[in-house]
């Protein structure tokens, strides 16, 4: 890396002349990971607001027994858009956006490995969930639930729900893949000097093995979305049992998926967590080895357990056995990073700032979430819990207790690294407050609830069967979370008023890089690429009683890349082939759109515009542009 | 942070007082935690184990948690940096074997058990047959050894094993009744799955359809009633008893031609609807509108439900497959006829 | 972020142009990362493909229709494809840019004889066979198996005859080479899928 920007400067008079953008069009052309990762913020929390209306309405509906709030197939539509737009659309690209906002700075390194794909990837996802969500008012929405289990979606379901649910998947899936791999090269070898494997901060190295588990998991369900797809709209026989298909197939191919993406959801909250608790307890992460290999041994294992979920299916003894087994064994790791993050505390000097309040919130919540995921290990246990209420309460304390807890955490922490601005702690601890005690509310019943008999992704429930009284605690806890979420939005608005003016080492006691650079940082990152001589490299140099990180390299001129409008238009171009092949075969009354759609001519235009901006990208080079020393002093004083 | 340590110690109370209440008063025909069988029994007894353990661990982790951040907050004035540990070995070995054990513990009769409930008991002698098949919203029971079918609930002798055989006629369903077995899914043809449990308690057992199955997958309740051994083998000789049609010619007329096109009633009629034989005398309509033949709260007459169901089928169950009545030209008048003779179709048993 | 630069370096292309510099070695890891995810896919493709081979549901059986020859004809031009692909890099690494671009275009022109094999077979099937996709589970199967290969093989196609273009206008540079360098990987790759799908569909079909 050193060698390579050294090698830069031998050419940094060479100025070549490049289109940089302002306002909407520098948004929509940008390369620059750290505005990628406030898009990806914006995107993912527009999404997340979706899902948690979507989330309010099913409580509603569920407040009483026997309640008309919402239809029955309203309903479905609502369990299945809450579960596929929470998890792919909001929580997976908040995740990204605080990879983005990070991974670059913790590692010492200007930009991503592959910038360009990063927007790619970004608006690939955004156009994705667009698509999915246009079904709402596009004949109505998926109502298979998120799962999608087979025949129900593939034959039972007659609006183009499923089809947007196959091809908006598809598109936005795309996108997840392609920053899996882009934060592997990234981090593999974009490093600043001297900042060895074990050297990475936590978050870097959960991020590093989240985008292992993408590259390895999502292909499955690329698969899985393309045989579901090919048997709605080709007429293909997949999982049609008359034509000798098999129902179940898609069951392994969705869980094989599905168990590895709970992983990939998780770890990065534990990377997060692993920042926030050290730097709030002053003192270094307690057995950073055994987190490591604690991390990377339950990536292995979430790739082993996926036919937990499919223990009622009647594979046989054997194989829920070993499934059992299997699972069973993830709470080991799991567990030594409980008691590190303890033990990290431990002797320490705790601060409880909001951040670390969603920090110290998680590990009790998470515990809770995960003893539960043991207790559901236990095969004949789970024929009496599986899709139980008491299924739905343990997914919500891992997935809301655990990750969410830790992306509002992550969020508090980095706020002024993206912003330059402190998010108010007052108003932060109410958001604390609120969530936390909502979320117990909601979910902490619902244990109970499955084990008395209430299975899920029901419309409504008979009176008197002792569901009535959780149901309402239930409801009234959601809303409470409803509550806490309006309060962060409500900071982030106050917040955004006040002047910008958070210091480079916002929390005094940070310790990995992207604390050494002000907030926000130049868009070049590092006017110098720091020379890394330690875990916790910031802190190290502030233990030394220095003030800033040794620098690598001389001052000089910096390449950056040209923003580019064409990941944009590859986008675009995939989300009129997906509706293009989504309604070739429709019936349409007007005669020119039966004309465009039947014979695939929407299809055909969609993947020339993707094709056509992907050749542009391989003619045309790339030069990129160079910020040069002088520039660099501008940008730092104004 | 005192106020979080003082959340968590109220809390705990609670918990302990809710999870004991709650162990205790869960309804006897609905509730997993009050098993009325040997199976749903077994897995009480697993689930027991787990929740002991894991109580365990939320005790030790939220002790230390407590401690901790009680004792380790920044107090004012604190210069002086902590002293930075990097880890230890000997806690470290300590935390992951104690979990390795717990794990081993549970492990253990969990494997057991499975291989206990896996064995296939549809040829074992004297177990009672019955083949479920999951509908869009209903469930059919059919009986091999008897030659018998029914629906919507399935009776049962005492003390004896029911082995079933599960499959689906359309989309995936889940059977399952709480307080007598866990679940098991109904596959297409091809993959059936099988199940058993018994029960030494006569009375009426609530079950239900756990897997999504489109927008009544909610309403898709069933009845399973244990009764004495001589009392079904009158229910058996009954149900193969020859049909009793409505006494009216041109309402039995009427009844044949359209609902016996889907129904059956007796030795007449066809497959595709649930078998409405002896429909007075079951406990609910349609599995989720109470008869209040034995009092349950919410209930109605058994008449009532019937014409409730024939007026609107839809407003019952969403997206059910049976057609609206009136459309097949049946008045008001006729489907109070209709379910004044279906309500008094019983079965003497 | 250097690389850009290096097109400046006239004449002065190292050994392994397409490692000279981060960019390029960017591409060729993140590459090989993509094909560890391709890899996936085809392997879900295959796992459907077996689970769902003997489901003809009256339709054609993989017996009665394969004809090895064809497939062995099309198994050993990709082979030789293959090949053709190893020496272009070689001359790449020889700095030869005239033999570079003449190898890439055998390699081209060979992949579309298999594509051309390959859309003929299919022609027999549905035409003369009546085996579509609709036919049987197992047709499904066959076609999305065999068919992503093939689109793999046809994206392949117009990506290299890109770059040979590109050759042309632009010649060997520290900016091509890497792009060169990983077609070649991913033409490797699909040459190594295509073993798979000749042993798995073909060969077991005739077999078993």
């Amino acid at each position: 890396m050193a060698q390579a920007q050294a090698q830069g400067h031998v050419h940094g008079d060479h100025h070549h002349s490049v289109k940089r953008y302002t306002g909407i069009m520098d948004w929509l052309t940008t390369v620059d990971h750290k505005k990628i990762g406030i898009l990806y913020l914006l995107a993912g929390g527009f999404f997340f607001g979706i899902g948690g209306i979507e989330a309010i309405l099913i409580r509603l509906q569920l407040i009483k027994p026997m309640n008309n709030f919402v239809s029955a197939q309203v309903f479905n539509e609502l369990i299945t858009m809450h579960g596929t737009t929470m998890i792919f659309l909001g929580v997976m690209p908040i995740i990204f956006a605080l990879m983005n906002a990070v991974i670059p700075l913790q590692i010492g390194a200007r930009d991503v490995a592959f910038p360009f794909l990063n927007s790619l990837g970004f608006w690939t996802f955004l156009f994705g969930g667009i698509l999915l969500n246009l079904s709402w008012v596009m004949g109505g929405a998926p109502d298979a639930g998120w799962t999608a289990y087979t025949p129900l979606s593939s034959e039972y379901s007659n609006s183009h729900g499923v089809d947007f649910y196959t091809i908006g998947l598809q598109i936005a899936g795309l996108g997840t893949l392609i920053g899996g791999i882009n934060f592997l090269v990234t981090i593999i070898t974009m490093r600043a000097p001297g900042m060895s494997y074990m050297r990475m901060p936590m978050f870097t190295w959960a991020s590093f093995i989240t985008s292992a588990m993408i590259l390895f998991a999502f292909p499955a369900i690329t698969v899985g979305l393309v045989l579901l797809s090919f048997d709605r709209i080709l007429g293909a026989n997949f999982f049609d049992v008359a034509a000798g298909g098999n129902p179940v197939l898609w069951q392994h191919i969705f869980w094989i998926f599905g168990h590895p993406e709970v992983y990939i959801l998780i770890l990065p909250a534990f990377g997060i967590i692993s920042e926030v608790i050290p730097t709030f307890a002053r003192k270094r992460l307690f057995g950073y080895s055994s987190m490591v290999f604690a991390t990377i041994l339950i990536a292995f294992l979430g790739f082993m357990v996926w036919a937990h979920h499919m223990f009622t299916t009647g594979l046989g003894p054997v194989a829920n056995a070993l499934f059992s087994i299997a699972t069973m064994l993830i709470a080991v790791p799991t567990g030594i990073k409980i008691f590190n993050w303890l033990f990290t505390m431990w002797g320490g000097q705790i601060t409880f700032t909001s951040s670390n309040l969603f920090a110290i919130g998680f590990i009790p919540t998470f515990v809770m979430g995960g003893v539960t995921g043991v207790m559901l290990a236990s095969a004949p246990a789970d024929y009496q819990y599986h899709d139980t209420y008491f299924v739905v309460a343990h997914f919500h304390y891992v997935i809301v207790g655990g990750l969410v807890f830790g992306l509002l955490s992550g969020l508090h922490y980095w706020w002024p690294k993206m912003f330059g601005r402190m998010l108010s702690e007052p108003i932060g601890k109410w958001t604390f407050w609120t969530f936390c005690i909502g979320f117990h509310l909601t979910f902490f019943v619902q244990h109970f609830l499955g084990l008395l008999g209430m299975q899920r992704r029901i419309v409504s429930y008979l009176p008197h069967q002792n569901f009535d009284t959780m149901n309402l605690i239930s409801t009234i806890g959601a809303l409470l979370m409803g509550v806490g979420i309006l309060l962060f939005l409500y900071n982030i608005v106050v917040t955004s008023m006040k002047p910008m003016n958070a210091a480079a080492d916002a929390w005094e006691d940070g310790r990995t890089l992207e604390w050494s650079i002000p907030s926000p940082p130049p868009e070049y990152n590092f006017k110098q690429t720091p020379l890394v001589r330690g875990i916790d490299a910031f802190w190290k140099e502030k233990m030394a009683g220095n003030k800033a990180m040794t620098p690598a390299e001389p001052v000089g001129s910096i390449h950056m890349p040209s923003p580019s409008i064409l990941p944009f238009v590859m986008s675009l171009g995939l989300f009129i082939a997906g509706l293009g092949f989504m309604f070739s075969r429709e019936d349409f009354s007007n005669s020119f759109m039966s004309f465009i759609f039947n014979n695939y001519l929407v299809l055909i235009i969609g993947l020339m515009i993707t094709f056509g901006a992907m050749i542009t990208r391989s003619l045309i080079d790339d030069p990129g542009y160079h910020i040069e020393p002088e520039e660099q002093e501008e940008e730092v004083r104004a | 942070m005192m106020k979080r340590w003082q959340a968590l110690k109220r809390l705990l109370p609670l918990l302990a007082m809710f999870s004991l209440l709650l162990s205790g008063c869960g309804r006897e025909d609905l509730s997993v935690l009050n098993p009325q069988g040997p199976v749903a029994d077994g897995q009480l007894g697993l689930i027991k184990l787990s929740i002991s353990i894991m109580i365990l661990v939320v005790i030790v982790v939220f002790a230390i948690a407590a401690y901790v951040l009680v004792k380790f907050r920044r107090r004012p004035g604190q210069k002086e940096m902590p002293v930075q540990v990097e880890g230890n070995h000997k806690l470290e070995i300590i935390w992951t074997a104690i979990p390795l054990l717990l794990v081993i513990v549970l492990a253990v009769p969990t494997i057991q058990q499975v291989f206990a409930s896996g064995e296939d008991k549809w040829k074992q002698e004297g177990v009672l047959q019955v083949e479920v098949t999951g509908h869009q919203f209903w469930w059919e029971f059919n009986y091999p050894q008897y030659d018998v079918t029914t629906a919507q609930e399935l009776l049962m002798p005492v003390g004896r094993e029911v082995a079933l055989q599960l499959k689906t006629a359309d989309v995936l369903h889940s059977f399952w009744v709480p307080s007598l077995a866990g679940k098991t899914d109904t596959n297409p043809d091809g993959t059936i799955n099988h199940m058993s449990f018994s029960t030494e308690k006569p009375g009426t057992y609530i079950g239900k359809c756990a897997e999504l199955c489109g927008p009544s997958h909610g309403y898709m309740e069933f009845r399973v009633k244990a009764v004495e051994a001589d009392a079904f083998d009158r229910w058996v000789e009954s149900t193969k008893a020859p049909a009793v049609l409505p006494e009216d010619t041109q309402l039995a007329e009427k009844f044949k031609t359209n609902c016996l096109s889907c129904h059956a009633v007796g030795d007449q009629g066809g497959f595709t609807g649930p078998n409405l034989t002896g429909i007075g005398s079951r406990e609910t309509v349609a599995g989720i509108l109470l008869n209040d033949s034995n009092g349950a709260k919410g209930s109605s007459p058994v008449k009532d439900n019937l014409v409730q169901w024939l007026q609107d089928p839809q407003e019952v169950k969403p997206n059910n497959t049976m057609p609206d009545p009136k459309d097949l030209g049946f008045t008001d008048e006729e489907i109070e006829q209709i379910a004044e003779y279906l309500a008094n179709y019983k079965l003497d048993y | 972020m250097t690389s850009a630069h290096a097109e400046h370096v006239n004449g002065e292309l190292p050994h392994e142009p397409e490692k000279a510099t981060l960019e390029g070695r960017n591409k060729t890891l993140g590459f090989w990362l993509f094909l560890g995810g391709e890899a996936v896919l085809f392997g879900t493709l295959f796992a459907t493909f077996l689970a769902l081979r003997n489901s003809n549901n009256d339709g054609p059986t993989a017996a009665e229709l394969f004809s090895l020859p064809i497939t062995a004809i099309a198994t050993a031009i990709l082979l030789v494809s293959s090949l053709t692909s190893v020496f272009a890099i070689q001359a790449m690494h020889r700095h030869n840019l005239q033999s570079l671009k003449t190898w890439l275009i055998v390699t081209v022109v060979l992949g579309l004889g298999f594509l051309g094999l390959e859309i003929y077979e299919f022609y027999e099937y549905v035409v003369h066979e009546s085996f579509g996709l609709t036919t049987s589970a197992f047709s499904s199967a066959f076609y999305t198996l065999v068919g992503f290969h093939g689109a793999h093989v046809a994206f392949g196609v117009v990506w290299i005859s890109l770059l040979i273009a590109q050759l042309y206008r632009k010649g060997l540079t520290v900016v091509t080479a890497p792009k060169v360098y990983v077609s070649a990987m991913y033409w490797h790759f699909i040459d190594v899928v295509w073993v798979f799908i000749f042993s798995v569909v073909y060969l077991l079909g005739k077999v078993g």
